[in-house]
């Protein structure tokens, strides 16, 4: 499904991703970790096509298709989605209307009728429950005034509307409380089928007892420096990375 | 700054304000092309320099005072100004031959003139009533090539570099002060750095009008050539008269490529009593160009002197990811009027900016920040932030913000910011409360208020800056 | 440039005189010997640096002194059915009043009076003496006087005290000619103690010449009472629209003052709102768009005259092609105006290369417990919220559409009344789009 082969990238200048490569397959879960810095943000950034992130070499290619010549809406009506580490605020802009445009925009991609008002309505609430997302917030503009973890729940609300094919949660876990932990593993958890592929970057064994991901990766320095299963989490979690340096 | 200084200034009332008993010599007052002969004769200038004052006095004599500030200027009787006074003894070559009486005139003001200050650090150029007395540090400075030294002598001896920057950033006729300036300065000092140079020591000038009824009228003239350095600092005093007296300076700031100023400026010339008589009109224009890519100026000052300032210290950002700065600290007090800020004029791709003002009122001052920030039409990718803030402290004060913002360019990034307000009765009522006097309070928090910009003073200043603001600030509360 | 003007008041100012009302002439010989005296200002004048105006008084412009009445029929042409912004509904074509139907309005609450300035001046002697010219009298600007030497009829309004108006009152301005026009009209509005009123004006453009519309309208604001003043201007681009709205507000007035600019030629928005007694509440918020060679150019002044007033500013521009925006604000906070609160924001988004924006806020301060501020921005739309929006599938042009509307919306939610929010945030968001076309009559009642 995701390809991704050499892959270089640079920021002002300064080369971040250095020859990466990883691929996943359709219904896998991989999980990302790695030390503070080493890229795990600059990949998720790169694979939705953030312009300030220069690819210098390498390719992405999702099921087939050159990723790297789509504009980032293109990639995520393809079916892409990132749930940010540092979602951005967005003033004056109603999650509701934010919402139903950018769920008619991916209707319109795939040549479907816009939605209707009460279907849209209805839909959302839907959601909403899945990931115990408060109507006040929903009412609200997008991402403004949200604590972190409120933040954070709202990127996985987001993700149940848009259903992707391809989820990739950035640090999800990171300003979550205990339960909305749980919460937000099982609404990653029911969104989930057979098709459909998960990446989650994380520094934490616990979210991986919710999600149980079919490969570890470790990046370090721009690379991917070693590849388990879940049980190099585990030897993570106690030794720390010094040892793969 | 020595001690001498700290504790001059932790006295309250203006304490510079003494004079110097020196043989001076003064030309009658009155101004007229041949009292512009004369200054270049007796300066022994070449023909060229000549030409520059004479162009500029016709012009200025065809201008008019500016009358868009917000200050009230009195009348100013140009004829009744003398234009030039020099201490009586010439061409010195060593200290021992300069006047005692000005030593000690200059180490009063703790300005170290001694070649035994070497740990200070600071080579120092003195002007007193314009003429240039003694520059310091010359020796060490040209082993590296670095030319420090008065205006009168760089015109003597680099007269191509002169000639070369010149009234090239602010040309003679640039605006009524600037064009009288031109006309009869008398000295001022001249810097240039070479290619590659750092300069190993702050630079630092001392301005002090001391003959009655003149005017001082200083050129100062900074060309740092490609990835050059330097730090300037400017200091100023008068002695306490019951008429003003007039300064209009022309400053000049040239970087090249890659080459970084930083000017600071301490003012403190007299600022009149508490009455509001006396006191020095302070009409100065200066500006830099940051010619070459990358290059950077930074203006620093602190104003707490003058009856009247007008001033503006402004950066031509014309080389492609040039950066310029202002940050500027203005206390006025009793009847001291100010209209003070700085012009960013964006002209080169990837040029930036930053404006910090601190505008401190009381008494029954008027206090105003001017500023202009202006992008131009190929300025791409221009970025400009400004904060201009007023503190009153009082209820006879004003404070005044009138920036102005002119955008040729849509890639632009421009921000503004201005708050005013009173100095906060809790903070005073905090420190109150932790046994800190009122008065105490308000330098504490005055200084705290400033703090952004008193960082930026190399510490040398920094102490004496702290002081002079608590110092301005005395008999403020009531 | 000005001759022309001298000459024409020299040859006409008895034709002038026996077409207007005696209140109004009163003032007008020394308004002309002003005028002659200062002529029209240059762009070195700090007032008007932005906007020239020695250009667009120098065609040879038609000015109708004779007050004969032009074809038009507004009750035909601007139909305004829409049931949301139920209005009583006024017209001044060009300088002259329209005289109303009642059948259109119903009556007008007890005590009220609308009518034309001329009309009023003739029933109405000692209320219009009490006001006219009163506020420009200390002013030294060369439009009012240009205004008061030419101006023979305008929009009159008076509501008694205490009484509140149930319906908003619609003004439209309608430019109407064959030939190039300029009409100067002059309105009067009088709110008295404890009443209540708003006043919608929306300012059109009917024939593709050009028109100068020269427009002072004096505000009188008493104790307790409330106004809102919301503008919408939709002209086009011959026009040149010159508006001075001089509001003086009394002890714990409240006024709104609220610009829409959508359309239009050349645009100069002069306000001063005067507080001239304790706990008065001002609020000035405008939201311009300007593309092609738009120019709009809004001259605020506030004045705290007395202690505890606070007022509150905000000015957005959105600009695109060649227009051009100018904002000043200035802040004057006068000695012994304690606890005053004033702060003004000026946000400004550039779409296009050749845009530009001239931004000036100036605060000037005589009182010490003060809390003042202003801020102005000028930038592009937000890159990471643009790509926030993208990630989430929504097309480039869409997210920086959504960011526009959501730039625009903090002055639309300044509007209280609720069914014209609704409407003006419709217009804006379809100027955004560049679906709303020029002068296409009542944009407001237009379905
Ligand atoms: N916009 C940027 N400008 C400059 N450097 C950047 C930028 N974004 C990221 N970097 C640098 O790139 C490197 C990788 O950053 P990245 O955010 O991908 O790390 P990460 O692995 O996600 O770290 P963390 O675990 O802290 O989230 C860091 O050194 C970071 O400072
Ligand atoms: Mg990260």
């Amino acid at each position: 499904m995701l390809e991704i082969k050499n892959l270089h990238v640079s920021i002002d200048g300064k080369e971040i991703l250095k020859g990466l490569s990883l691929t996943v397959k359709p219904g896998e879960t991989h999980a990302i970790m790695g030390p503070n810095g080493s890229g795990k943000s600059t990949l998720a950034s790169t694979i939705v096509g953030n312009p300030a992130f220069e690819v210098t070499s390498g390719s992405i290619t999702f099921e087939g298709k050159n990723l790297l010549e789509k504009d980032p809406e293109e990639r995520a009506n393809e079916g892409i989605f990132l749930s940010f580490q540092y979602p951005v605020e967005i003033p004056g802009v109603s999650m509701v209307n934010f919402m139903r445009t950018a769920i008619n925009e991916q209707r319109k991609y795939r040549k479907l009728p816009p939605m209707s008002a009460s279907d849209f309505l209805r839909f959302m609430r839907e959601k909403k429950a899945l990931v115990d997302m408060d109507n006040k917030l929903t009412n609200r503009s997008v991402n403004e005034g949200f604590s972190g973890g409120e933040k954070k729940k709202n990127e996985i609300f987001q993700m149940a509307m848009l259903e992707p094919k391809l989820a990739i949660l950035d640090e999800t876990d990171s300003g979550l409380d205990i339960d909305a932990l749980r919460i937000v593993a099982n609404g990653v958890n029911k969104l989930k089928t057979p098709e459909k592929s998960t990446i989650l970057i994380t520094h934490y064994q616990r979210l991986l007892e919710y999600i149980v991901p079919d490969y570890v990766h470790v990046l370090h320095d721009g690379k991917i420096v070693k590849s388990g299963t879940k049980e190099l989490a585990l030897e993570l979690e106690t030794k720390g990375y010094d040892w793969l340096k | 700054m020595s001690d001498a200084i700290i504790h001059e200034v932790t006295q309250s009332e203006y304490k510079y304000g003494f004079t110097t008993d020196i043989e001076t010599e003064v030309i009658p007052p009155g101004l007229n092309e041949d009292v512009v002969r004369l200054i270049s004769t007796k300066k022994n200038e070449p023909e060229w320099m000549l030409e520059f004052r004479l162009k500029a006095f016709r012009q200025w004599q065809k201008m008019k005072m500016p009358d868009w500030t917000h200050l009230n200027i009195p009348e100013i009787d140009y004829q009744s100004i003398s234009y030039y006074a020099a201490p009586q003894k010439k061409s010195i070559s060593s200290l021992d031959e300069v006047d005692p009486e000005i030593l000690a005139t200059f180490e009063k003001l703790g300005i170290p003139l001694e070649e035994q200050k070497i740990l200070s650090g600071i080579a120092v150029d003195a002007v007193m009533d314009s003429v240039s007395v003694k520059t310091t540090f010359k020796e060490t400075l040209a082993e590296k090539g670095i030319i420090f030294c008065s205006f009168s002598e760089a015109v003597q001896e680099h007269p191509d570099l002169v000639k070369k920057f010149l009234g090239t950033v602010v040309p003679a006729c640039d605006n009524f002060f600037a064009a009288l300036n031109s006309a009869v300065f008398s000295d001022g000092s001249f810097v240039y750095i070479p290619k590659g140079v750092r300069c190993p020591m702050e630079l630092s000038t001392y301005f002090r009008i001391n003959t009655q009824n003149t005017g001082q009228f200083e050129r100062t003239l900074i060309v740092a050539d490609d990835e050059s350095y330097v730090s300037y600092l400017e200091g100023c005093t008068a002695p306490q008269r019951d008429e003003n007296q007039l300064h209009a300076a022309v400053v000049e700031i040239i970087a090249m490529k890659h080459a970084e100023v930083k000017y600071s400026t301490v003012q403190n010339w007299y600022p009149g009593d508490k009455e509001g008589n006396g006191g020095v009109y302070n009409f100065v224009t200066k500006r830099g160009i940051c010619k070459g890519e990358s290059s950077h100026i930074s203006w620093t000052q602190v104003e707490t002197g003058s009856a009247i300032t007008w001033k503006y210290p402004s950066c031509i950002l014309m080389g492609d990811n040039s950066t310029a700065e202002f940050y500027s600290v203005a206390v006025t007090n009793h009847f001291q009027q100010a209209d003070t800020g700085t012009k960013m004029i964006h002209l080169g791709k990837n040029t930036s900016s930053r404006i910090i003002s601190k505008g401190i009122s009381a008494g029954l001052s008027q206090n105003s920040y001017r500023g202009l920030v202006k992008v131009g039409a190929n300025a791409e990718n221009a970025r400009n932030f400004s904060q201009c803030d007023s503190m009153l402290l009082g209820d006879k004060c004003g404070a005044h913000t009138f920036p102005y913002m002119e955008i040729n360019n849509e890639s632009a990034i421009v921000e503004h910011e201005a708050t005013t307000s009173k100095i906060s009765e809790d903070q005073i009522f905090y420190c109150n409360q932790r046994g800190i006097s009122t008065e105490d309070a308000i330098g504490l928090i005055v200084n705290g208020y400033a703090k952004e910009v008193m960082d930026k003073l190399p510490m040398e200043f920094a102490v004496e800056a702290q002081k002079l603001l608590q110092i301005s600030l005395e008999g403020s509360v009531g | 440039m000005e001759k022309q003007y001298i000459e024409l008041y020299k040859a006409h100012h008895q034709l002038i005189k026996q077409n207007s009302a005696a209140i109004i002439n009163r003032s007008r010989d020394a308004a002309f010997a002003k005028f002659e005296s200062m002529g029209f200002p240059s762009t070195k004048h700090e007032n008007y640096r932005y906007t020239d105006l020695k250009p667009m008084f120098s065609l040879d412009y038609g000015l109708n002194f004779r007050r004969l009445n032009f074809p038009v029929n507004p009750y035909q042409t601007f139909q305004c059915d829409v049931p949301e912004i139920y209005s009583y509904q006024f017209f001044v074509v060009n300088d002259s009043f329209y005289p109303p139907k009642k059948k259109h309005n119903g009556s007008l609450p007890e005590g009220v009076i609308i009518c034309g300035l001329k009309e009023a001046s003739e029933k109405y002697p000692e209320l219009v003496t009490q006001y006219y010219g009163k506020l420009t009298a200390p002013q030294n600007d060369a439009l009012i006087t240009f205004n008061e030497a030419f101006a023979q009829d305008g929009f009159f309004m008076y509501v008694p005290e205490n009484v509140h108006m149930d319906k908003p009152v619609q003004l439209v301005n309608i430019m109407r000619s064959d030939v190039d026009l300029l009409a100067n009209s002059r309105n009067l509005i009088i709110i008295e103690k404890g009443a209540k009123a708003q006043l919608l004006v929306c300012d059109h453009a009917m024939d593709d010449v050009n028109f100068v519309a020269n427009r002072v309208s004096e505000v009188f604001v008493g104790e307790n009472a409330v106004y809102e003043n919301y503008k919408l201007e939709n002209t086009h681009n011959k026009t040149a629209n010159l508006s001075t709205v001089l509001i003086d507000q009394k002890e714990s007035s409240d006024t709104l003052t609220n610009l829409i600019t959508l359309n239009n030629g050349i645009s100069r928005n002069n306000i001063e709102v005067e507080m001239n007694g304790e706990k008065c509440e001002a609020e000035l918020c405008g939201m311009m768009v300007g593309g092609g060679q738009q120019q709009i150019d809004n001259h605020t002044t506030i004045k705290h005259n007395k202690p505890n007033c606070h007022s509150n500013e905000l000015f957005k521009y959105v600009l695109d092609d060649v227009s051009k925006g100018a904002f000043t604000g200035r802040i004057f906070v006068e000695k012994d105006a304690q606890q005053t609160w004033a702060y003004q924001l000026n946000r400004n988004i550039l779409l296009s290369k050749k845009a530009k924006v001239r931004t000036r806020p100036q605060l000037e301060i005589y009182a010490d417990d003060v809390k003042c501020s202003h801020g102005a921005t000028t930038g592009q739309i937000d890159e990471q919220a643009l790509f926030y929006m993208r990630t989430r599938g929504i097309s480039l042009p869409e997210a920086r559409l959504l960011l526009m509307y959501a730039f625009a919306a903090d002055v639309i939610e300044n509007i209280r009344i609720p069914s014209l929010a609704n409407r003006m945030k419709m217009l804006v968001e379809k100027r955004l789009r560049g679906e709303l076309g020029m002068h296409e009559g009542c944009t407001l009642c237009m379905h």
